[in-house]
């Protein structure tokens, strides 16, 4: 049952990617990626780590790809049909497939280390997956999660500045 | 249950996906949302492994990935938009200044 | 006790900076002029305080070192800024500022209305500064300093009148003469530093201590070529012979330039040099006998180029010349204070004359301005008659041509013939000695001729120029005639702290001042003389009495013969002229030395850089620059074309080359 549901959300991961990069309107592009960021939240729920799922959903599929159909629709380009979308399509693909097939090798000659860590289904079950992670940012990964506020309080200065008329 | 490879080889393809569209499109937004699907693949990866390995960390990581997702969102949609408003066009093969 | 000698050189420099940086804003003359003598004048009142508390010393403690701060120290080089308090540099201190101070006070009157009036009083500042910290300085390096430092001065003084290219190109000259001479002087500081550091480890620059450790060096040899070096120094610096020819030139410059920098002061820096240093030259007899040879032909040489000169500061220049000559033929026959003492006296006759040629030159060009003549003002054709117009310059002049002369009484009289006399009866030169007397008794006979033929073509007879202009020549204003009188005053008298034991004895034992004064500087020169000397020199009273009657006969020959010349009959040049016109060019044109040296030195060099320039550099040295520049630019040129500038194209490559890596990791 489960391994089936796998493969349905495989699919349309895969589907919705292909269409992502293949669709002529931006705003269809848009909306396939929304469609993969589900998927991938769903594979999130299924690993076990619903709170990366629930951030997954908020963060990629909503605000990022929501600044992104804005900034599509606030451009309004027009889809000129005489005009190439793609290019090197042909030595692209090959160098994509290129990818693939040396992640794929590494995958299948590399042996994966058994489990190590203290973190088991069952506990993230009893104790909750947010609260382990609350725990994991608010002790050991304190400095780097502070840092990310100043990350982003550039990106807001910057893109402030950016999107000003007169650079 | 134990499915680590399955999610290894979805997180392959997606990334090759994404690679293919970064090379082979010219719209500068729909790169950036190849790059963002790239990035994707990756997190899916660190997931997997994270709950393969009983290891938070990998989690972690995809969290400050966001974080970083987000703040190159900002910055690189109003680096189109600026650009856009110089040469009303968004074609990365009109970009050319960064040549000799 | 000595605290406050830094002051003397300092104060110059003081008034160079107010001058130099504020200069153009104080526009007001008087102010300039003020700064700039005053600041001199401090030096001259400190320099005599530092020579009150140097003769309260006893005799053999006349020797103190100032340090200021430690200038440069590596290793076992060690180079202060530190003055050397003794007779010798005392003197020369009380010489430099008290004479710079009369010449600043004249110029004050002499530049009045010149455009860049600051600028002269800052160079002159600058200068005394250099001067003062040549002759003070306790080791060579900082003398070495000063020296530089008045050769740029002179360079910038000389063409003070710089857009008058003759002026600008004395200036060139007078510099270039210099380098040859600097390089001869580092030279000898670099052989002599390293010399006594390898061999005896001794590794100073210092005064005192290379008079100290003096005998660790051999007779000869290495001193020779030392000193050789320091000697090529000082006939730059002095305008000997072979370097000589700049000085002429450099009458370009203002005329109290011409007084304070190439008559008094400067010029004589290789003299000071030389006597500073007597320890080392006493040990080379080679050298010595160059050294007196040199002084002695020039002496000679410069004089005969005097008689015939019709520029008025250009007999004055060959007058130095020829002086000049005197004190190296003093300093090669071993008597150094004959030497210095020469220097003094000449420094107050030589600027007074000269100062007095600026006060005549300063009247002719005023009245020829007045009358619109285009006669040159320095020519002595034009003169003639001044004594009535101008009766103090007159007097003060005449003073200083008889003091120049070897008149008995006055000053000149005292040093030259003292340095005669120690030509002859030396015990360096041997047979030699007779050859040195010789030349230097007929060049002070031709110096006695040429000085009075400028006094009666200058003062005496009826004015040669127009009636129109003879109206508006007048007596210099006060400024000008009061350092004149006060000169003239010093070259009478001037001569008397240095009278020669045969004429003091006369006078109920009157001691040599000058002598006993100078006696510790010379000290380690006479303890070698004393240890080597080989046989000693002649002491003969009578034949000193007959050489002094010779001489003083010999000038009055020389002062006859102008008077019977220029003033009794005034055809007899004329026709001297028309009878040997050969010889007349070739004097009147200096020997055409200038010539001499243009084609064989000057014009070879030309050539041969021109050659480097066109043949060497262009193609030789642009031509691997530029080539190997073109071979790059053709190489960037095939790689530039990777530099498309579009971003999916650096994907592309990146991605490529990531995919290569990888899969190179893979299948090893």
């Amino acid at each position: 049952m489960e391994t089936l549901f796998f493969l349905i959300i495989t699919l349309v991961a895969i589907v919705s990617a292909i269409l992502v990069i293949t669709c002529k309107n931006p705003i269809n592009s848009a909306l396939s990626l929304i469609m993969t960021f589900f998927c991938l939240a769903t594979y999130y729920v299924m690993l076990d780590a619903p709170f990366m799922a629930a951030v997954q959903v908020m963060v990629y599929a909503g605000a990022i790809m929501v600044l992104m159909v804005f900034t599509i629709m606030l451009l309004n380009i027009r889809v000129d049909a005489s005009k190439k979308h793609s290019h090197k399509l042909f030595l692209g693909s090959i160098i994509g497939f290129f990818t693939f097939f040396n992640i794929a090798f590494v995958l299948f000659k590399s042996h994966v280390a058994m489990p190590t860590g203290p973190y088991s289904v069952d506990m993230i079950k009893q104790i909750g997956h947010t609260e382990l992670i609350g725990k994991e940012i608010f002790t050991n990964f304190l400095l780097p999660f502070e840092i990310t506020s100043i990350l982003l309080l550039v990106a807001i200065v910057g893109a402030v500045i950016l999107a000003k008329k007169k650079i | 249950m134990e499915n680590l490879n399955g999610y290894l080889i979805v997180s392959a393809i997606l990334f090759s996906i994404g690679t293919i569209g970064v090379l082979t499109r010219k719209n500068a937004i729909v790169i950036f949302m190849c790059i963002e699907l790239m990035l994707n693949a990756v997190n899916l990866t660190f997931v997997a492994l994270s709950r393969h390995l009983g290891n938070l960390d990998g989690q972690i990581f995809v969290f400050f990935i966001m974080t970083v997702a987000a703040a190159e969102a900002a910055v690189g949609l109003a680096l189109i938009i600026a650009f856009f408003n110089n040469k009303e066009t968004i074609d990365v093969d009109d970009i050319n200044l960064m040549k000799w | 006790m000595f605290d406050n000698v830094w002051l003397i050189p300092l104060l110059p420099f003081i008034g160079f900076l107010i001058n130099g940086l504020l200069g153009k804003r104080i526009k007001n003359e008087t102010v300039i002029g003020g700064i700039a003598s005053a600041m001199v004048l401090g030096s001259f009142i400190v320099s005599c305080l530092t020579l009150f508390n140097l003769l309260s010393l006893p005799g053999e403690e006349r020797q103190v070192e100032v340090k200021i701060f430690s200038w440069i120290t590596s290793g076992v080089f060690n180079a202060d800024v530190a003055f050397l308090i003794d007779p010798l540099s005392c003197l020369m201190i009380m010489v430099v500022s008290g004479v710079g101070f009369l010449i600043h006070l004249y110029s004050i009157g002499y530049m009045h209305g010149e455009e860049g009036y600051y600028r002269y009083f800052s160079y002159l500042n600058l200068f005394t500064f250099s001067m003062l910290l040549l002759v003070l300085g306790n080791n060579l390096l900082l003398m070495f300093v000063g020296w530089e430092g008045v050769g740029l001065c002179s360079y910038l003084l000389i063409g003070y009148y710089f857009h008058k290219k003759s002026a600008a190109d004395a200036g060139k000259k007078a510099f270039v003469m210099n380098r040859i001479g600097d390089f001869g002087f580092l030279l000898g500081i670099f052989t002599l530093f390293w010399y006594l550091g390898s061999s005896h480890n001794v590794w100073t620059i210092t005064f005192t201590e290379l008079a100290n450790n003096s005998h660790l060096l051999p007779t000869g040899g290495i001193v020779t070529v030392i000193t050789l070096c320091f000697f090529l120094g000082a006939t730059g610096k002095s305008a000997q012979i072979p370097l000589y020819t700049w000085l002429p030139d450099a009458m370009e410059g203002p005329t109290p330039v011409s007084a304070l920098i190439h008559a008094a002061t400067m010029v004589t820096a290789g003299v000071y040099m030389i006597a500073r240093m007597n320890y080392l030259f006493i040990r080379s007899p080679e050298t010595l006998a160059v050294i007196a040879v040199i002084g002695a032909c020039t002496a000679l040489f410069a004089a005969t180029i005097g008689t015939a000169q019709n520029d008025i500061k250009r007999v004055l220049a060959y007058s130095t010349v020829s002086q000049l000559g005197y004190m190296f033929l003093a300093m090669g026959v071993g008597a150094f204070g004959a030497g210095i003492f020469h220097l003094m006296t000449h420094a107050f006759f030589k600027a007074c004359l000269f100062l007095g040629s600026g006060a005549v030159i300063h009247s002719m060009h005023g009245a020829l301005h007045h009358a619109h003549s285009n006669d040159d003002a320095q020519d002595m054709r034009n003169m003639g008659g001044l004594r009535s117009k101008m009766p103090l310059t007159f007097i003060t002049f005449l003073l200083a041509t008889i003091a120049i002369s070897g008149i008995p009484g006055f000053s000149g009289f005292f040093s030259k013939d003292e340095i005669l006399w120690q030509a002859f009866s030396n015990p360096h030169h041997g047979s030699l000695n007779f050859l040195l007397w010789g030349m230097g008794a007929l060049a002070a006979g031709l110096t006695a001729f040429y000085m009075f033929r400028l006094v009666f073509m200058t003062f005496f007879g009826e004015c040669r120029i127009t009636p129109k202009a003879k109206d508006h020549l007048h007596e210099s204003p006060m400024i000008i005639v009061l350092p004149l009188i006060v000169l003239a005053g010093l070259s009478v008298v001037g001569g008397f702290i240095g009278i020669p034991k045969v004429i003091g004895d006369l006078f109920g034992g009157i001691p040599n001042y000058l002598e006993h004064y100078l006696d510790p500087v010379f000290k380690h020169s006479e303890e070698y003389m004393a240890h080597h000397g080989a046989h000693t020199g002649i002491h003969n009273i009578a034949l000193e009495w007959g050489l002094m009657g010779t001489s003083v006969l010999i000038a009055l020959i020389g002062i006859t013969v102008a008077y019977s010349l220029y003033v009794a009959n005034k055809g007899i040049p004329a026709r001297f002229v028309a009878a040997f016109p050969g010889l007349h060019r070739a004097v009147y044109n200096k020997w055409y030395i200038d010539e001499l040296y243009d084609n064989i030195i000057v014009n070879p060099c030309k050539a041969f850089s021109q050659f480097l320039w066109k043949g060497f550099d262009v193609i030789v040295i642009d031509g691997a620059v530029n080539g190997v520049a073109k071979t790059v630019m053709a190489c960037s040129g095939v790689f530039r074309l990777m530099q498309s500038g579009l971003i999916s194209n650096y994907a592309w490559s990146m991605a490529f080359g990531v995919v290569v890596m990888l899969s190179y990791f893979i299948l090893k």
